[in-house]
């Protein structure tokens, strides 16, 4: 199974209470909650947990993109790629992803994980996605054209890397006479593409189609919903008449370990609940502006959601849920092996630090993962 | 004056039309709820107007092309649909994001137009006031800030939507995003054109409307060759529905003007 170390690099010094005053803690939360001297000491100390798993031996470490949030501060993703590519060198960089509908030029994306690639001599994974609700209203994006944006961006950021330029493209939302990559990426024919999504079925179909069988990552769903999604893009594999193999399947999943249960539970819960009440606290305008997804799409969420309810999770319910594996080296192991089981999926984005979890327990945490559930992983 | 319901088929598109009354053309463009029902403000123009109140591409009962795709799209879908059905001499009266629809239309042809009603338009910007944002407010907070007299908010939640309503809700937030989303309410190329509308307009504002502030008005006034500037206090987002027959009573009064 391949490993990879992921991070949201959450403003952990927020302050909840101020927090919770306002509609979410994306978009519209008052930036003077941000303090740039406790801000500068996060990017370090999460820079340093990246880091510290190349040493542990994961495959590869993870960053994203998300904007006007206390949930991740890593706007431009890229630059910690940079960042982190200067203080490893073997470890793969995979950034999950960038958000390809919010730019008006792709090309400058395709020239980053150009230059990324070529900066570490080819250990860049590339992932798409189309950002999530609240960054059509953080960038203006129109969420009526994000599936078209996120497929014309896709379709000219692969020719820019493989075809010969300068070529000349012209879509219906990018238009450029000259497309002529320097530098062209270090691997051949381009950094690998993987996909991480909540599910919608319009991205399984796409991701899961032969012209591109690309790795598609479930991210953040009960352990229900990413077997559904895998076993929807197995099911979609089939109907194009081929079986897609483990490393096309991703889970991304907070992780906590600790000796025992009870100890995981009381030293994570509190963090794993701060992350999705508090940092994850989105409206439903905000989550699924008009257009985002179909509309059949939409009522789907509309209607499930409606069956879950308001009020805060737990994290009793978040591990119940499988949404979140928490607890012993056992316990976890056998969330994995569940899964796997259940799918055979063949890449683990662990999220081993999350909301207001300390360097510390994060440091343990990812000792612990290293040290007791790894070795059962490697095939 | 019960309204009759018909489709219209223009370059294949069904539309579905709501009609009433006998006399001279009145179109009315809606916004950006599409036609929940009819209108006791219809009815008042259907006593002396034939009254002609379609349902935009891509809201309602119409069909919702692709190739439509945005406000100028949709000006240029309407010249042809007026011309297939044959109308002229068309006193046009457009609320919200069917007054900037209405503006666009008229900037390209306003041949087969007589005169102009706006209703707290979109479609242009005073930098510095920024339009309310319904795509962010939830369903209760941007139902009541349409209204300046909340008793119209409360009568509308006290009923609960059918599915079927609440799917043409759904098409038309899709529709309204495509159009109003990028840049917000408003086409950077429609205020330099105003002066091309060389017809007797009215423009009608309510004094508390949340979603375009009343600041605009003056703009609106100020770029339309020919207009008349309406504020009516107590009044928000939809001057027909908080107060028909005051609007009724001045869009009659216009129209009896200049306008024939």
């Amino acid at each position: 199974m391949k490993l990879v170390s992921f991070h949201l690099m959450p403003y952990r010094p927020l302050d909840l209470e101020q927090a919770a005053k306002h509609r979410s803690a994306w978009v519209v939360l008052p930036n003077r909650l941000y303090d740039p001297v406790k801000g500068a000491e996060e990017y370090a100390r999460h820079i340093d947990a990246l880091v510290y798993a190349e040493a542990l031996g994961f495959d590869a470490i993870g960053v994203n993109e998300h904007h006007q949030t206390a949930y991740g501060l890593m706007p431009a993703p890229n630059l910690i790629a940079s960042a982190l590519i200067q203080r490893t060198s073997r470890v793969q960089i995979a950034i999950l992803g960038r958000a390809l509908p919010l730019v008006n030029n792709p090309i400058y994306i395709a020239e980053e994980f150009a230059m990324l690639d070529n900066l570490s001599k080819g250990r860049i994974i590339a992932g798409f996605v189309r950002g999530i609700g609240s960054e059509y209203h953080s960038s203006g994006t129109n969420p009526y054209f994000s599936h078209e944006r996120f497929h014309e961006a896709h379709d000219l950021i692969v020719r820019a890397w493989t075809e010969p330029g300068p070529f000349p493209f012209h879509g219906d939302h990018f238009s450029l006479q000259y497309v002529n990559l320097w530098p062209r990426p270090y691997q051949s024919p381009h950094p690998p593409i993987w996909i991480p999504s909540q599910g919608s079925s319009e991205t399984v179909a796409w991701a899961s189609h032969p012209d591109r069988k690309y790795p598609f990552l479930v991210t953040f769903s009960s352990g229900d919903l990413v077997a559904r999604y895998h076993t929807t893009y197995r099911e979609r594999a089939r109907e194009y008449g081929y079986e897609a193999a483990s490393e096309q399947l991703g889970w991304a999943c907070p992780i906590y370990i600790a000796e025992t249960d009870e100890r995981a539970r009381a030293e994570a819960g509190h963090a794993v609940e701060t992350l999705f009440n508090d940092f994850l606290r989105q409206t439903f305008e905000m989550l699924m502006p008009p257009g985002y997804t179909s509309i059949g799409s939409m009522k789907n969420f509309i209607s499930s959601r409606r069956a879950l309810g308001g009020g805060r999770m737990t994290a009793e319910g978040l591990i119940e849920s499988g949404t979140a594996l928490i607890g012993s080296p056992k316990t976890v192991l056998a969330g994995i092996e569940r899964m796997r089981e259940r799918t055979g999926f063949g890449i683990l984005v662990a999220l081993l630090q999350f909301g207001v979890l300390s360097d510390e327990l994060t440091l343990r945490n990812m000792d612990m993962f290293a040290a007791e559930v790894m070795p059962h992983l490697r095939d | 004056m019960p309204a009759q319901t018909t489709e219209l088929r223009v370059r294949e598109v069904r539309i579905k039309l709501h009609r009433a009354g006998s006399g001279p053309t009145v179109l009315f463009l809606h916004g950006a709820g599409g036609v929940p029902q009819w209108l006791p403000f219809f009815d008042l123009l259907a006593e002396d107007y034939e009254l002609l109140v379609p349902e935009h591409p891509g809201f309602g009962g119409s069909d919702d092309p692709p190739w439509i795709r945005s406000m100028p799209d949709l000006a240029m879908f309407y010249l042809d649909l007026v011309e297939e059905a044959g109308l002229d001499g068309i006193h046009v009266i457009g609320n919200s994001l069917g007054g900037w629809l209405a503006a666009e239309i008229l900037i390209r042809d306003r041949a087969r137009f007589k005169s102009l009603v706006q209703l707290a338009p979109a479609g242009i910007r005073v930098q510095g006031v920024p339009c309310g944002d319904n795509f962010i407010w939830g369903p209760e907070e941007a139902l009541r800030n349409l209204y300046y007299d909340q008793s119209f908010a409360d009568r509308i939640l006290a009923v609960k939507p059918s599915d079927e309503q609440m799917d043409v809700m759904l098409k038309n937030r899709f529709t309204v995003a495509k159009f109003g989303w990028q840049p917000r309410w408003y086409n950077p190329d429609l205020e330099k054109w105003l002066h091309r509308i060389k017809l007797p307009a009215l423009v009608i504002w309510g004094g508390d409307d949340k979603i375009m502030p009343r600041e605009y008005a003056g703009l609106w006034r100020e770029r339309l060759p020919d207009a008349r500037l309406i504020l009516l206090p107590e009044c928000g987002h939809l001057p027909h529905v908080e107060h028909a027959e005051t609007v009724a009573r001045h869009v009659h009064d216009f129209l009896k003007g200049a306008a024939r």
